[in-house]
């Protein structure tokens, strides 16, 4: 086998073009007009690769990323401590948060003794990497399966989630409780 | 002249302008279906099944568009533009033989808003005054892409007359007649004029394509080079008149290619439908099949669109004059030869 570089296909396709004169069929121009409706007809009939949207969804990866939620405990508590490792480790600088003590009487808010006071997620700079909930050492934040995406806004400002969008709601906290009493979590996350 | 065949005559003209209207409508609808399925998309589909009803949204929508004027001195012209695009789209559909003849109320409703014996000849004056709707609007705009684009079209238009007449006239050498009645009753049954003319008609069809601007000679119109060429500054009703006379004019085409090589409403076994089942049975059946043909032409139209890409413009000029103008007059000499040779 001595093939020449230029003769190897290794896809099978390649076709060796050359710059012959084109006979008088060729010139007519009328059979390759014909060749080339021959081809769009091949594709009416063709199956549509459009996703009717908000009928039909497109099937997301399992290792899909949605949106974020900061999580409570068993208890209904926060997990967040504003250690601020989430923003650090964000590449894309869009966490801000703001840490505050807690006080007497609030331990049933707060897991831990800081919390965050403010926890801004800015959606427009997201990239949704999960570096956040790798470098969480609280197990607070983390991004869900949700296939919700975030909705369309007018304003910039709309985009700033704050802590009212990101923690997990109470009865979700609590049903996920029951679900785990019940032997069908696997972990309160 | 009585009073029974004034209403037969108008009921027949407002049917006419009504079936224009709606296919010309439904033209756009099918366009951007059509489009839609050979580029593997599905088109419109949300308003009314199927995106049935997107003709009327967009036709609603283009009335409540504000109606642009540029500064031009040329007002009236501005005006007039888009009425004689519109207008003469529609008067050619009067000499069209929609059928041969229906059987109403004790008398023959002939399917023909007006049977002239040069009822081709009028086809092409009226086509002729259509180009004149595009240069006066492209003028008036006082826009140097529209100007460039109505220049493109009449010359384009001009010179595929030229190779469309005569290719014609090979047609008329043979038929003995410029009616296009006589004509679609000299080919009933399978006698199609195709069959006798393959020539002619494939000049008549790429002359077609030129005539109503379509692709692969939309040059007029051509969006990378011309914005929308001579409708640029065109909004509102104006603009949807100029798109609108565009498809009514490719619905006509389509009618008088079927009408002239494709036998009309004549389908096969029409007179044995005519004896035994009925004038009228048959007759609309006859429309059926017309429209048939007619529907199948503008889908080629849209087919032949999203195929071939646009000529440059001295290709369409050397097409034009120097391949199939000498190619018509061969045409007609082979034609006057088969004439003495086989009568």
């Amino acid at each position: 086998m001595s093939a020449s570089v230029q003769s190897i296909s290794l896809s099978g396709r390649k076709k060796q073009v050359s710059n012959k004169e084109m006979t008088f069929w060729e010139r007519l121009y009328l059979i390759a007009i014909v060749k080339g409706l021959l081809i769009t007809i091949k594709h009416f009939f063709r199956k549509k690769a459009t996703i009717h949207y908000p009928e039909q969804t497109r099937e997301f990866s399992p290792v899909y990323r949605g949106q974020h939620m900061l999580k409570r405990d068993e208890l209904g508590r926060e997990n967040c401590t504003a250690c601020g490792l989430c923003a650090l480790s964000c590449p894309a600088e869009a966490i801000t948060m703001k840490a505050e003590e807690r006080q007497p009487g609030e331990e049933h808010l707060y897991r831990e003794e800081k919390y965050a006071s403010i926890y801004e997620i800015n959606m427009l700079r997201c990239i949704f990497c999960g570096l956040c909930e790798e470098a969480c050492p609280k197990d607070a934040i983390y991004l869900t399966i949700s296939k919700e995406l975030v909705p369309s806004q007018y304003n910039r400002e709309d985009f700033i989630f704050g802590k009212d969008k990101l923690v997990m709601p109470l009865e979700m906290a609590m049903k996920n409780n029951n679900l785990l009493a019940e032997g069908k979590l696997k972990n309160a996350n | 002249m009585d009073s029974a065949f004034i209403i037969e005559k108008s009921v027949l003209i407002v049917t006419v302008f009504a079936i224009t209207m709606v296919m010309a409508m439904y033209s756009t609808w099918a366009e951007r279906k059509v489009a839609a399925f050979l580029q593997d998309r599905v088109g419109p589909n949300r308003a009314g099944w199927g995106g049935l009803l997107q003709p009327l949204a967009d036709g609603l929508k283009l009335f409540a568009k504000e109606e642009f004027e540029p500064d031009t001195k040329n007002r009236f012209l501005f005006f007039v533009g888009p009425a004689i695009a519109m207008s003469t789209a529609l008067m050619t559909s009067a000499v069209i033989p929609w059928g041969d003849k229906l059987h109403i109320f004790g008398r023959d409703v002939i399917l023909q808003a007006t049977d002239i014996d040069g009822s081709l000849l009028y086809i092409f004056a009226i086509v002729s005054i259509g180009v004149y709707g595009i240069m006066i609007g492209g003028w008036a705009s006082n826009n140097k892409f529209s100007l460039m684009g109505a220049v493109r079209a009449a010359s384009q238009m001009v010179s595929y007359e030229v190779a469309m007449g005569l290719s014609v006239i090979a047609l008329i050498m043979m038929t003995g007649t410029l009616s296009l009645k006589e004509i679609s009753v000299q080919q009933a049954g399978m006698n199609w004029n195709v069959f006798y003319q393959p020539v002619g008609f494939l000049i008549f069809l790429i002359c077609a394509f030129a005539e109503t601007n379509r692709t692969p000679f939309d040059l007029a119109e051509c969006e990378s080079e011309l914005i929308g060429g001579y409708h640029t500054e065109y909004s509102s009703m104006k603009m949807g008149f100029y798109l609108f006379a565009e498809y009514a004019n490719m619905f006509i085409s389509s009618t008088i290619i079927a009408v002239l090589y494709f036998g009309g409403y004549n389908y096969p076994g029409m007179q044995w439908m005519v004896d035994n089942v009925g004038v009228n049975t048959a007759n609309i059946l006859g429309i059926g099949v017309l429209f048939i043909k007619i529907c199948f032409f503008i889908f080629f139209y849209m087919w032949v669109r999203w195929t071939i890409p646009r000529f440059r413009y001295d290709q369409l000029m050397n097409l034009g004059w120097k391949i199939l103008i000498p190619l018509s007059i061969i045409n007609i000499v082979i034609t006057g030869i088969c004439i003495l040779a086989f009568n």
